[in-house]
């Protein structure tokens, strides 16, 4: 097991710095550092001096791979690709343009993002199985008609359709909680309640029939029926034996965004006014912030990585047959 | 003169290769067979229908133009910098009678209060008549009412007339030249095996498809026929900020999401078929390479990978200017870049179910006879292994184009989506989400945009999964033991 894990994080290091080559070659190579300093100072009337000076100010002012007139080992590390990428190895992400580290500002607004996406994720992952197992108990009934129907119908909805009606309804006409914003401690429910409602919400539709498909899967095999026959109940068939079963596709699409809740989500956070890196990450867009941007796509694909090592120890637990070698 | 955008070109050749497609198929049996399945569905047809008119509309606003001016320069026409489309040259009139701002629907007067200047010298303020909505009215107060609901009736009955008359006619026409081949047996054909006109229409009304059809077919031209008979002399979903008319915005809008749902696909399909067949085919390091070069692009968060790329597209578009001859132009290029980027970031999850169907499929007895008979990779590739994954193709395809249309609205919510002179459903709701908080409410906009997108979106999932049930061999089997 352990010498699995040391090789799946083995493994997973050239993936990481095939993703950062690709970030490297998208941020400065497709344009050059000259072109985004003028982005940054506005298009007209840039005086080569404001560039070069700007520049200099974030570090880009250096060659991009090789540095010729450089040192020893300088000759490497004073470059463009090794401050502003290979450090993302070490966590060190540098500043953004406002000149704040970016790795503190991760460390801060994780908590807040996680506050939104775990309960959203916990609930969620509770209602679509109980909903999709209602739906496999009832199978080709007009129930189960009526709840495929309305999955689709809920699935072909825009996700900005339930953030901006939930607002409206619960924020605007009924003055539930507040529209928008965040506190920090015991203060933060009410301001969590209606994004982990529109969350759980938004994907009800997909989601509970994407389950509904892996239980009907599950439900047409021999060990169902021999459960049948020894004359179990249905429920306790689905409960008991299909639920177990069908584990091992649920936890693979599901341990895999685990790590990833940490990113919380663009949309809502934006929305809710939530102080997290969804936001972040959505500010950094608007604002052009290459930086911060580079530092999240390092980020995320660091932490769906993490994901494919949990989902692939997940399977150990629920699955005896399944051994890590 | 003619303009042929990028986008444009993509359409087009979507277009022949759907047609191209569908000839091709036509011939053989074996092919047309899961069609006839996906026609013997009500539900699954009478999308196709919603989505056909979805499409019309798009066509139309994709056969695009550059107007001559009046006034010719040394001899040559000049021709205006706008570029328009047919769409627009047929809304003509929802174009260009734009309000002074915002206006609800079917209203006569404007959203704001103004200084009116009275007939006797006094200024009072109130709400000003609006310059086309209802204008034909004496007194809106008293007539609005009694005239919308009049014309209501009078376009529901007109386009119910209209509907029926081209039933008809297209019924005869069907007749006509299906007269020699009669033993086809798809619905249309059907009414003309006894041959007596109108009257097969009892017959063909047994069919469930049909009658579902007819019936949605004839909805549709009432709903077409109120909607014009209204818009003739009203804006009938209001107006937005800068007057212009929201159903015209909206049905613009249809274009854009058309593009990105198709266009996407058109672009990342040859990749992820050749390189999911190669790695499945070949394997060993080819294997390997392709294996790598998908996990690494689907290990980036794919809204983060568009947000970077677009970003960095943008800043590369903002330094060459040089490259446009019209703004249409340059918003055309930025949408079919965000088409390519959302193509790279979506190919990954069609490339691996190739791979391992691939993998599949060249242990199976008839491609090792293949390769016993001494028949080449390629042609093994070509002849026994691409028609064998097709279904795979196209049952993505089908899925893909709903969740992409989706995906647009928040990408242009996010900053990273389409140009903002593009009219979309994600510009739309951008542009009118700010005006939730106003009193009373500004609501017509986002209703508008989230009410097409829905129908939109609606119509291609039922669609889809009409498609799939009758061309996965898998579905069939569970949902038969359900």
């Amino acid at each position: 097991m352990i010498a699995y894990l040391i090789r799946r994080i083995l493994y997973a290091i050239p993936i990481l710095i095939g993703v950062n080559l690709l970030t490297f070659s998208l941020f400065f190579v497709v344009n050059t550092a000259d072109d985004m300093a003028r982005m940054q100072l506005g298009m007209k009337r840039v005086t080569p001096e404001a560039i070069e000076k700007w520049k200099q100010q974030h570090g880009y002012d250096k060659p991009l791979l090789f540095n010729a007139s450089a040192e020893g080992a300088k000759k490497i590390s004073d470059t463009i690709f090794f401050q502003k990428s290979a450090r993302m190895f070490v966590f060190d992400f540098g500043s953004s343009n406002d000149g704040r580290n970016v790795a503190r500002e991760i460390q801060t607004r994780m908590m807040p993002s996680l506050a939104i996406a775990l309960p959203t994720f916990l609930i969620g992952l509770l209602i679509y199985i109980t909903f999709a197992l209602l739906m496999t108990l009832f199978r080709a009934t007009a129930l189960d008609m009526l709840g495929v129907s309305l999955c689709v119908l809920l699935m072909s909805i825009s996700g900005l359709f339930y953030i901006i009606g939930g607002q409206f309804v619960a924020s605007k006409l009924w003055h539930w909680v507040p529209i928008s914003g965040y506190a920090g401690g015991i203060d933060s429910i009410k301001f969590v309640l209606l994004p982990v409602l529109i969350g759980v919400m938004g994907s009800v539709g997909a989601s509970s029939r994407w389950y509904r498909t892996i239980f009907l899967e599950e439900i047409g095999k021999d060990y169902v029926r021999t459960a049948r026959a020894k004359g179990l109940s249905e429920l306790r068939v689905l409960f008991r034996h299909v639920l177990k079963n069908a584990m091992i596709p649920i936890l693979t699409g599901v341990v895999v965004v685990i790590p990833l809740l940490f990113m919380g989500s663009l949309l809502t956070e934006s929305f809710f006014g939530i102080p997290g890196l969804g936001s972040y990450t959505i500010d950094a867009i608007n604002a052009q912030d290459f930086g911060v941007v580079r530092a999240m796509v390092f980020l995320g694909s660091m932490l769906y990585i993490t994901g494919l090592v949990l989902t692939d120890i997940s399977y150990t637990i629920v699955d005896p047959r399944v051994r890590l070698q | 003169m003619p303009v042929i955008l990028w986008t444009d070109a993509m359409i087009f050749l979507l277009l022949a290769t759907v047609l191209a497609a569908a000839l091709w198929i036509r011939k053989r049996p074996h092919l047309v067979l899961p069609w006839q399945r996906v026609a013997k569905g009500s539900v699954g047809m009478v999308s196709l229908l919603v989505l056909s008119l979805f499409v019309l509309v798009g066509l139309l606003d994709t056969m695009h133009y550059r107007a001559a001016l009046p006034e010719k320069s040394n001899g040559q026409t000049v021709y205006s910098a706008e570029v328009l489309s047919v769409f627009d040259a047929l809304a003509i009139g929802l174009r260009s009678r734009t309000e002074k701002t915002y206006s609800a629907p079917l209203a006569a007067y404007l959203y704001a209060k103004e200084s009116i200047e009275t007939t006797d010298g006094k200024i009072r303020r109130d709400y000003p008549r609006l310059l086309y909505g209802g204008a034909h009215l004496a007194d809106p107060q008293r007539e609005l009412q009694g005239d919308v609901l009049k014309r209501t009736v009078v376009g529901a009955l007109v386009g119910l007339l209209i509907g029926i008359f081209l039933i008809v006619v297209g019924n005869t026409v069907i007749r006509f030249f299906v007269k020699s081949r009669i033993d086809r047996s798809s619905t249309g054909q059907e009414i003309s095996k006894d041959g007596s006109g109108i009257f097969t229409f009892t017959k063909a009304m047994k069919n469930k498809p049909f009658r579902a059809l007819l019936i949605t077919a004839l909805l549709m031209a009432m709903l077409l026929g109120v909607t014009a008979n209204l818009a003739a002399v009203y804006h009938v979903l209001g107006t937005d900020k800068v007057g212009q008319d929201v159903l015209y915005l909206a049905l613009k809008s249809i274009r854009t999401g058309l593009v990105i749902g198709t266009v996407t696909t058109l672009v990342m399909l040859p990749f992820a078929l050749l390189l999911g067949i190669a790695a499945g085919y070949m394997r060993g390091w080819v294997d390997d390479v392709i294996q790598y070069l998908y996990t690494v692009l689907s290990s980036i968060p794919s809204v983060l990978l568009i947000a970077a790329a677009v970003l960095m597209m943008q800043v590369y578009i903002e330094m060459h200017p040089e490259w446009f001859e019209t703004s249409a132009a340059r918003a055309d290029l930025r949408l079919l870049f965000l088409c390519l980027i959302l193509g790279v970031t979506s190919w990954t999850g069609l490339c691996r179910l190739l791979r391992g169907e691939t993998l599949k499929l060249r242990e199976m007895e008839y491609i090792q006879a293949a390769q016993a008979f001494g028949v080449s990779s390629s042609r093994i590739l070509t002849r026994h292994i691409v028609p064998n994954v097709m279904h795979i193709v196209l049952i993505a395809v089908v899925m893909d184009f709903s969740s992409l249309v989706l995906a647009e609205a928040v990408l242009s919510y996010v900053g990273v989506g389409v140009d903002p002179s593009t009219m979309s459903f994600g510009t739309l709701i951008n542009s009118a989400r700010m005006e939730m908080g106003r009193e009373p409410m500004v609501w017509w906009t986002l209703a508008a945009a989230f009410g097409f997108m829905l129908v939109l979106v609606l119509a291609a999932n039922l669609f889809a999964d009409a498609v799939r049930d009758a061309f996965d061999p898998r579905l069939n089997r569970t949902e038969a033991v359900a």
